[in-house]
């Protein structure tokens, strides 16, 4: 047990916490924009997926990392639009389309990586290089918190950021004030002349967009390669932390860092007698878990007048 | 000489006339010819009515004008110039603002940011909310029409969203406006403050068109009036020259009498008994606050309030759409609590949902499988295996026929229906099946004279055969009509009972109906009887 709270309170798992918190909160923010405009973005796994790979290939091809994050946010934007052109052109259900993408994400990558790189499981073939580490001046100096704040990958800043921006665009801007009213009451839009396919249009761009940064940070930073299905269900986890985080930004931020926190957690446990697949176990139990938190808390709340009635009967 | 005189006039005629629609005939995909080489017109400075019959073509015309639907045939004519109306945008630049009849509010957003949505005032990247609650709030005291503009439009009662519709047209600069229905929901008092607004505007040189199946509100506040009737104009009328009984007349075709004749009540056994009910709504909110009450069979006990003070959440509980918490309701001595909504049906309960296209309907089936819906496994309609088509069909004809329900065919989805055609569907259905007990939520919303003759009357045809009868309804008039009784409800408890509905005003119905006035515990407690 003492190895258990050596483990959690040490500096290295509070560094993890961060490092593998940042793919989902880009998944978060993607999920939170979607969802704002009232299409909801369960392709946001595959996406991701297609977007790693992208990442790859083009900073192998290119040798150059920023290139490689550049095209794998433009592919996952791509595929937004793929999914807005389904769902709001030709009228699919954006949920089948949402899982379309992700099983052709999944044999697709396979598929583009035998043929790029030789190899059905890895691209360990080809030189692909990753975004570079930064050193935050200043704060590196205080003691523990420096070690757990500084030195992360550029994108795990970028993360943290976009929860600022994504604050500022739908709360401040015109753009996300349209976003949040397409949402909720789509014919109130049309009467005012916004546009609603546009405003989805946008929001499934960005949302896949996001989730190409995403992708990017998994095969570029988390680990310098691809590998088949290498995102492993943190699309989904993202959604499950945009839901539980109250569609609000700040909310997402948090329980992306509690779905971190249990992420990190099963990495560390490794290394202590535990088996594997039940270490592995740990975040996905963590979603169901949350996600019983955050209906039973709907409830308590008539629970709660339940008891002031049975008081006051007393009396 | 004389002819140059008439030209004069003739020219001057034709330009009082600010806006003039002509010829315009739509065809709806499915055949329907919802509009017929109609001709409308309105005057600069004008409140003009628009009324007929459910399905008579009148929100088509109007979705027309305001760039939503396109006509097949048909120019519009603004100030003397030709104009195309493709879209809301379009209509919006030429000064045309629509007031749906649905709210067309965000409600999370607060009555300045839906007042600009679409047109925000800018700075920077951000929108500039300062400027625009200033902006609302100057918009709000030109016209008189009072809102906070700080405040979240989901805490507004409807009296304040329909004001915040109508500043939401004046400040994208609409001087033709069109309200579809807006009284539908308003207490007296709030009708009257809307058409001292409306007078207003009209004095401010602003046009209005105006939408309502309730006669005397055209004959109180109109200039001139337009009936159609089957996708026709019949005409347009100075509304001095033309009396009520008239308009429904050139509506139907036929004599309308709104008063129901009816025989006092003479209630017998309890069917419906609602004991000490509290209900929490889904935001944590207690919408109905321990209330008591009873229905008789063969009375009609009537629920007057602004909606949104519990009856809805009252109406669900005892249709079984919502689960009961606190207290108890029983309906002819079962306890509903454990039964399902199907169980509460075969107690003889029948339901017409305030909200006909959530609750009512399956939009997208046709007539006569709506019509089937809570029979399909009555062996009447079914036999061992296999439905019965040739009864089915002989059971929708007649019900299409006898509540003149407007069609092509029972195969026709409910969607393509008007408004006021769809009521009808629900209403046929569930008075088709020997009701116990009646829960008619809005039963007239919507609906034409003639149909709410019809129905009001067989309202009280089914009472007499021994229905209790719990009527819950917006329309002040249709509660005191057709009650025998009546409860007030304000915020979720009962402010008053009224044994004979005949001694009331309304006026006084109003002050309880707003919470000003309110009965003592034991004059409320007569609504429950043993
Ligand atoms: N989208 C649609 N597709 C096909 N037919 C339609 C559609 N909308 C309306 N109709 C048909 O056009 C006719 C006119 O409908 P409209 O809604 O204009 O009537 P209305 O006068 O507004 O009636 P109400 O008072 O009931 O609202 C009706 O017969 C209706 O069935
Ligand atoms: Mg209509």
């Amino acid at each position: 047990m003492s190895n258990f709270f050596n483990i959690i309170f040490s500096v290295d798992f509070g560094y993890a916490v961060l490092r593998v918190t940042t793919p989902i909160l880009f998944a978060a923010m993607g999920a939170l924009i979607s969802d704002k405009a009232g299409v909801i973005n369960i392709a946001l796994e595959g996406m991701m997926l297609i977007a790693a790979l992208t990442g790859v290939i083009v900073s192998a091809l290119a040798q150059s990392a920023g290139l490689g994050l550049l095209a794998a946010v433009i592919m996952g934007a791509l595929v937004g639009m793929l999914l807005a052109y389904f769902a709001l052109n030709l009228k699919t259900d954006v949920i089948l389309a949402a899982i379309a993408i992700n099983l052709i994400a999944m044999g697709g990558t396979v598929f583009v990586l035998f043929v790029v790189g030789g190899d059905k499981g890895i691209s360990s073939s080809l030189p692909s290089l990753v975004l570079p580490k930064v050193t935050i001046p200043l704060i590196n100096k205080i003691p523990v918190l420096g070690s757990i704040l500084s030195g992360h990958n550029i994108l795990t800043y970028g993360a943290f950021l976009s929860v600022y921006l994504m604050y500022i665009f739908i709360y401040k801007t015109p753009l996300g004030l349209r976003i949040r009213a397409v949402g909720e009451n789509p014919h109130a839009a049309d009467s005012v002349g916004i546009s609603v396919k546009k405003v989805q249009y946008i929001a499934l761009t960005l949302s896949g967009a996001l989730a190409g940064f995403g992708g990017a940070y998994m095969s570029m930073g988390y680990v310098s390669w691809f590998s088949k299905n290498m995102t492993a269900g943190r699309g989904f986890i993202a959604l499950a932390a945009e839901a539980m985080g109250g569609a609000t930004p700040q909310g997402a931020m948090a329980t992306s860092l509690l779905f971190g926190f249990f992420d990190a957690l099963s990495n560390s446990l490794q290394s202590l007698r535990i088996p594997a697949e039940f270490v592995q176990m740990i975040p996905y139990l963590a979603t169901v878990i949350g996600l019983v938190i955050y209906a039973a808390s709907k409830t308590r709340q008539i629970k709660r007048i339940q008891a002031q009635k049975e008081r006051d009967a007393q009396l | 000489m004389e002819t140059a005189v008439f030209i004069i006039k003739g020219e001057l005629l034709m330009q009082s006339e600010l806006l003039s629609m002509n010829g315009i005939t739509k065809v709806y995909p499915n055949g329907i010819v919802a509009n017929e080489s109609v001709d409308f017109s309105i005057r600069k400075g004008e409140i003009h009515a628009l009324v007929g019959e459910n399905g008579a073509g009148k929100s088509t015309l109007m979705k027309i004008l305001f760039g939503l639907e396109h006509p097949e045939e048909g120019e519009i004519i603004l100030n003397g110039e030709q104009i195309q109306i493709s879209s809301p945008n379009a209509a919006i630049d030429h000064g045309i603002g629509m007031v749906h009849q649905h709210f067309m509010l965000v409600p999370s957003l607060t009555v300045a940011e839906n007042m600009v949505l679409g047109s925000e005032p800018k700075k920077g990247l951000y929108v500039n909310l300062k400027k625009a609650v200033a902006e609302t709030k100057e918009l709000a005291e030109k016209y008189n029409l009072i809102v906070d503009p700080t405040a979240k439009i989901r805490d507004l009662p409807v009296g304040i969203k329909q004001k915040v519709e109508i500043l939401k047209a004046l400040y994208r600069g609409a001087e033709v406006l069109i309200l579809d229905e807006p009284t539908a929901v308003l207490t007296p008092q709030e009708t009257k403050e809307l058409f001292e607004e409306l007078h207003l505007l009209k004095d401010q040189g602003n046009t209005i068109i105006f939408i309502s199946h309730k006669l005397h509100e055209i004959k109180e506040l109109c200039d001139r009036l337009t009936i159609m009737r089957n996708g026709k104009s019949q005409g347009v009328f100075n509304v001095s020259d033309v009396s009520e009984a008239d308009i429904s007349r050139l509506m139907v075709g036929r004599d309308v009498i709104l008063k129901v004749e009816k025989e006092d009540a003479d209630p017998g056994d309890v069917i419906l008994d609602v004991d000490k009910l509290t209900v929490i709504n889904d935001f944590g909110k207690q919408a109905v606050n321990d209330i008591s009450f009873s229905v008789r069979k063969g009375e009609i006990l009537g629920v007057a309030g602004v909606e949104g003070n519990g009856q809805g959440e009252l109406v669900e509980i005892i249709t079984g759409l919502k689960q009961i918490h606190f207290g108890d309701v029983r309906i002819c001595g079962n306890n509903i609590k454990p039964l399902s909504i199907k169980e509460i049906r075969n107690l003889g309960t029948c339901h017409i949902p305030e909200d006909r296209m959530t609750y009512g309907v399956a939009e997208s089936l046709d007539i006569e499988q709506n019509l089937l819906a809570d029979k399909h496994d009555s062996p009447e309609y079914t036999g061992k295996f296999l439905t019965k088509p040739k009864v089915i069909r002989e059971n929708s004809l007649k019900l299409i026929e006898e509540y003149k329900i407007k069609c092509g065919s029972p195969l026709q989805e409910v969607k393509m229906l008007s408004g006021g055609n769809i009521q009808k569907v629900v209403v046929a259905r569930e008075f088709s099946s020997s009701p116990q007990l009646i829960i008619a939520d809005q039963p007239t919303r919507g609906i034409d004279v003639g149909a709410t003759e019809f129905i009001r009357k067989r309202l009280v045809e089914l009472r007499d055969q021994g229905s209790a009868v719990l009527l819950v309804s917006a329309d002040l008039n249709e509660v005191m009509e057709l009650s025998d009784s009546l409860i007030v409800m304000y915020g979720g408890e009962i402010t008053a009972y009224i044994k004979d509905t005949k001694s009331l005003n309304e006026e006084e119905l109003g002050l309880y109906m707003l919470g000003i006035n309110r009965q003592s515990p034991e004059e409320i407690g007569r609504a429950i009887h043993v």
